[in-house]
């Protein structure tokens, strides 16, 4: 577990942390609204003898305590999709309203975009980027699945994102969801820790960048913007939270998340990011027992 | 190409379905209130509950339903979800249209039991009687109390045929 050492002096207790990322990750599954209610994706799981708990901070979302997501009734006509606890955090705190536009940055396979999109009740608008055509296809696959109408996909650099199709306005909300080294992902997905390279960390946080970048570009003013990774590393976080607080006209805001977190850092390998980054919410898998989260919110103020 | 000025199906491209006949510029190209009344005669599902979605076609007979609505033409990767296909004489219906608007279907469903279902579900054709029309019928069965449509099954000759996708089908 070489890579996650470097993550020691920020964890508060290091040893419940590295047995956290040495288990697997429970099942869980969110009910999609879209097509169901939350009491009768109960009741069909009930009636198919798959035993399950309601998520404390999040009704939408249930542990299945000995069974596989894909292979049951409700999920075969779409009432459920797959997805991490802490994956379902971001669309939560970005909050979207029905009726409104939303761009979600790097979306695909679409956990969160369906996830907006149930937010929604699928009205509005939610736009869908992503650079990668098999991840796109991915995506399609699920929010076609899951019913979901509001929502157009493209297939475009997050940086150099294009209003062009949708000329109406600016975006209320928008959320980055940002490609990264993904340390966060190890106990469902252990290789993350091999393929971990210094110098991927510092070619993706410059894309992390752009993008949110780009997100408060396109948001319209006092819009919201969620930034988000399953990384550890304060390049990827805190410090692209620094450079564009610098770079963009917005501002860190706070919010409330009803799982055990720990705040942004404000130092890094001898770098002082700016102390607004506190705001942000790190989650680690011995917090809540699910996989390592970050999460970042923004006021567009210009 | 992708070229707002070309007449014609684009299949990189969506354009919004003409309301009527008279606004119709690609011949062929079917219309919204056609689509409307589809829906409404093959299976009783009313023109309002389509009230909130406008309706576009990309390629040659798909149409894709979206909530909203957008600037036509518009060229993207995927507009809410396809639906229909309507280059056949019989217009077919996608299982995920099904699945999100069979609900209000009142005609042309056919409930199975659940050993049937999953028969279906896993792609294959079975022998079944049905007192209706030949042609595609909303397969629905019973999900926590309810009848719920799962796919579109085309009935000929005293058999139900699975249009299950490859990729949505599952053992169960
Ligand atoms: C963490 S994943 C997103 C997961 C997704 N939000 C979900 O919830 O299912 C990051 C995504 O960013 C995409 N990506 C990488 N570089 C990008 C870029 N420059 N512009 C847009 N998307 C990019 C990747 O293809 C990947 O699908």
């Amino acid at each position: 577990m070489n890579v996650l050492e470097r993550y020691e002096p920020l964890v508060d207790d290091v040893e419940a942390f590295y047995d956290a990322c040495r288990r697997s990750l429970p099942s869980v599954v969110r009910v999609n609204t879209i097509k169901t209610t939350v009491e009768r994706a109960k009741r069909a799981l009930a009636a198919e003898d798959i035993a399950f708990e309601v998520t404390e901070w999040n009704p939408t979302l249930f542990r299945l305590l000995d069974d596989q997501p894909g292979a049951n009734w409700p999920y075969v006509h779409g009432w459920l999709h797959g997805q991490e606890e802490v994956s379902a955090v971001p669309a939560r705190v970005l909050d979207p309203d029905p009726g409104e536009r939303i761009w979600d940055a790097c979306a695909a396979p679409g956990s969160k975009t369906t996830q907006l999109a149930a937010l929604l009740g699928d009205t509005g608008l939610v736009v869908a980027t992503d650079n990668n055509l098999g991840r796109i296809s991915a995506l399609r696959s699920n929010t076609e699945r899951l019913g979901v109408t509001n929502v157009a996909v493209t297939a475009e650099d997050a940086r150099t994102h294009s209003l062009k199709p949708f000329p109406q306005a600016e975006y209320d909300r928008a959320l980055v969801d940002a490609p990264c080294s993904c340390e966060g992902t190890v106990r469902k997905n252990p290789d993350v820790l091999e393929d971990w390279t210094v110098e991927h960390v510092e070619g993706i946080a410059s894309v992390q960048k752009g993008a949110l970048r780009r997100a408060v570009q396109a948001t319209r003013e006092g819009g919201t913007v969620v930034y988000s990774t399953c990384t550890f590393a304060p390049e990827e976080n805190e410090a692209v939270l620094d450079h564009v607080l610098d770079a963009e006209p917005c501002r860190i805001e706070p919010f409330d998340l009803p799982l055990e977190h720990t705040s942004g850092v404000t130092a890094w390998h001898g770098k002082q990011f700016d102390p607004a980054v506190q705001g942000a919410k790190r989650i680690y898998p011995h917090h809540n027992d699910t996989g390592g989260f970050f999460c970042a919110r923004l006021a567009v103020t210009g | 190409m992708a070229d707002d000025a070309s007449p014609g199906n684009q299949s990189d491209r969506f354009d919004r379905l003409p309301a009527t006949a008279t606004d119709r510029t690609v011949d062929g190209r079917p219309t919204r209130a056609e689509l409307l009344a589809w829906w409404d005669e093959r299976f009783g599902i009313e023109p309002g509950v389509f009230a909130e979605h406008t309706f576009w076609e990309r390629g040659d007979g798909k149409i894709w339903v979206c909530r909203g609505d957008l600037e036509t033409p518009v060229g993207i990767e995927a507009l809410g979800m396809l639906a229909v296909r309507t280059r056949q004489e019989h217009w077919k219906p996608t299982l995920e249209a099904i699945q999100r608007f069979g609900d209000d279907a009142t005609r042309n469903r056919i409930e199975l039991a659940t050993p049937e279902a999953a028969v279906f579900l896993a792609g294959a054709d079975q022998e079944l009687p049905w007192d209706g029309d030949w042609g595609y019928l909303i397969v629905t069965h019973e999900v926590a109390g309810e009848p719920e449509p799962l796919g579109v099954g085309l009935y000929v000759y005293d058999e139900l045929r699975s249009m299950v996708p490859k990729g949505r089908r599952r053992e169960l």
